[in-house]
């Protein structure tokens, strides 16, 4: 008993599918955690946002303050500001290795591919060794053949305590 | 013979040594003794910074806030009046409130089911005949001793006793009203909630550094370089802006003269009055043509009261000691009421400014942490704040003024601090 061919060619496909959706994170988070900031802007869409909510995972952050929330004018000017040579904060550079799981294809929407993934990263900085954990959520697109970030949040799971410095990319 | 024991003796600094005029000791940052003396003879005595009526505008609202190391409820009773309450029940210590903010008619400590009204007073207890008398009169939510309002800040002092909060402010009153005058309804709100940043520094590195304008052309530069940003000019060599030194520890960067060269309204927040044209309109409503274009080219102030609140022209920071080498900065963006058009550019540019994050303020993080691991060696033991000693020169209101880059805030932090220090 097995299931007709066209629902295996099916499932494959959505198998590929979600394989590709991680390779394609998997190689965020490197670019992320080795410091290649020109590379990792370029994986943005134009209209991406990037943001990194305070105070749990559903404020608004056109009203609340956020720890991070970027319009791609504004991911341009951080790595800009990394380039300069004169980001102390990361002079010297945090040594981070992240592990991204839980990688689940929520469906398509207007826009995009939404994606939800679980994070943790581990930094080792001076003023000490940080375990950083985040529920992140995606809305990637396919611009000529390869996936592109259009809207990346980051919700760290103790976004409501005092946070150390986190100048790198998350 | 036995000697009678004697007492160990008390660690008790000579402070006199230790903050000398140009020079202070680097242990004053690092010992946790001193730190426990601070708590004692600064955070626990005098009148600090815990929030804003805004935060909690209708009956039964609540946020928990802090004074140093020490969660405080701010909350507003059923009357309206605003409470400054610890949160530790009276009977066996509980914490009362586990919640951060919301709106309710009474706290219940969930131990034993004592329960308190939002003014602190105990309502009622379970199985009330364990108890010869009734204990409501006796027993409840302790206030802080005296708590103290300024248009809307709130400020408490855990001393009965002591100068009264106008007293404390002094010159730094002026600058709050100045920055109410930014609002079109001459209020200031603190709507947008508030960033957690944590750094592995003495709290008074935070302090130092808020009114030191010596740091941003060096700290700040790989932000100034990129972003299309004046600040950098503010603090240069040749700037015309000034260090004010207010007495009681507070000190100001007051940089209206550079504004007022530039004689154009709202170049202070690098915008013009076309890009703002409600929050203009209604400034020019409220006061007056003139007297709103005086406040819009003098913009806000830059300054820091003693010893935890610093009003950074479009934020506000609240310094929390946790212990000697640990501060939390509470930053929001500042709202001014009747100006929505205005706030969401302060917020927008406050989100990118400040926080774990921020443009500018993860590199003030960055150099509080090297001062505070460098002052732990020993040689030179001393931190030096000589620069701009033989330009000080006394304003027209008396008070002690200097260059943007000089070290006359930090001086004037030091004295007021070994005054408070000295005390008995």
């Amino acid at each position: 008993m097995g299931a007709p061919d066209h629902a295996l060619t099916g499932d494959l496909a959505e198998v590929v599918r979600h394989h590709r959706i991680t390779q394609f994170l998997y190689r965020e988070a490197r670019l992320q955690d080795e410091h290649r900031y020109e590379e990792w802007e370029s994986l943005w869409t134009e209209d991406a946002v990037y943001w990194v909510p305070a105070n749990g995972e559903d404020i608004d952050p056109e009203r609340d303050m956020s720890i991070v929330y970027d319009n791609r004018s504004r991911i341009g000017l951080r790595i800009r500001q990394f380039l300069t040579g004169k980001r102390y904060s990361q002079l010297p550079t945090s040594r981070l290795r992240r592990v991204i799981g839980n990688v689940e294809v929520l469906g398509e929407e207007h826009g995009g591919t939404r994606v939800t993934a679980n994070m943790l990263l581990y930094e080792s900085h001076r003023r000490g060794q940080i375990l950083w954990a985040s529920r992140n959520e995606y809305l990637l697109r396919a611009v000529d053949g390869q996936w592109r970030l259009a809207f990346k949040k980051v919700a760290l799971v103790n976004n409501d305590t005092a946070l150390t410095t986190m100048a790198f990319l998350i | 013979m036995i000697e009678a024991s004697t007492a160990p003796a008390a660690h008790r600094p000579h402070w006199a040594d230790l903050i000398q005029a140009e020079q202070v000791h680097g242990s004053l940052y690092t010992d946790p003794q001193i730190f426990q003396q601070e708590l004692r003879k600064i955070w626990q005595r005098t009148w600090v910074y815990v929030g804003h009526v805004s935060e909690i505008p209708k009956p039964f609202d609540f946020v928990m806030k802090s004074i140093g190391p020490d969660p405080v409820l701010m909350t507003r009773d059923k009357d309206g009046q605003v409470h400054l309450l610890h949160n530790r029940c009276p009977h066996r210590g509980n914490q009362v409130c586990e919640k951060h903010r919301g709106n309710q008619r009474s706290f219940t400590c969930n131990y034993h089911g004592w329960n308190f009204g939002l003014d602190g007073a105990l309502r009622g207890y379970p199985f009330p005949s364990g108890y010869a008398r009734d204990k409501r009169k006796e027993l409840g939510l302790a206030p802080v001793a005296r708590v103290g309002i300024y248009k809307g800040f709130v400020f408490g002092s855990m001393a009965a006793d002591g100068p009264s909060l106008e007293e404390h402010l002094g010159g730094a009153r002026d600058a709050i009203d100045k920055l109410c005058r930014n609002s079109p309804e001459g209020e200031v709100e603190v709507t947008a909630g508030f960033l957690q940043h944590k750094v592995m520094a003495n709290w008074k590195f935070v302090m130092e550094n808020e009114t030191d304008g010596y740091h941003p052309a060096f700290v700040h530069a790989s932000i100034f370089d990129v972003a299309d940003s004046q600040i950098g000019s503010l603090y240069g060599d040749t700037s015309t802006a000034v260090t004010r030194y207010f007495g009681n520890g507070h000190s100001e960067v007051d940089l209206r003269p550079e504004f007022r060269r530039r004689d154009k309204p709202l170049s202070w927040f690098g915008t013009t009055p076309e890009k703002l044209p409600d929050y203009v309109a209604r400034m020019n409503a409220a006061y007056g043509e003139d007297e709103a274009r005086r406040i819009l080219i003098d913009g806000t102030p830059h300054i820091m009261i003693f010893p935890n609140l610093f009003i950074a022209e479009i934020q506000m920071f609240v310094i929390q000691p946790l212990s000697v080498g640990e501060t939390v900065q509470h930053v929001t963006a500042l709202q001014f009421k009747g100006a929505s058009d205005f706030n969401r550019r302060l917020r927008q540019q406050t989100m990118g400014s400040v926080g774990p994050a921020g443009f500018l303020l993860a590199d003030d993080a960055e150099m509080y942490e090297r001062s505070h691991r460098g002052v732990q060696e020993k040689n030179p033991e001393w931190v030096y704040l000589g620069r701009g000693s033989h330009r000080e020169r006394i304003d027209e209101h008396g008070y002690r003024i200097g260059h943007a880059t000089d070290d006359l805030c930090s001086r004037g932090m030091w004295q007021h601090y070994r005054s408070l220090m000295e005390a008995a």
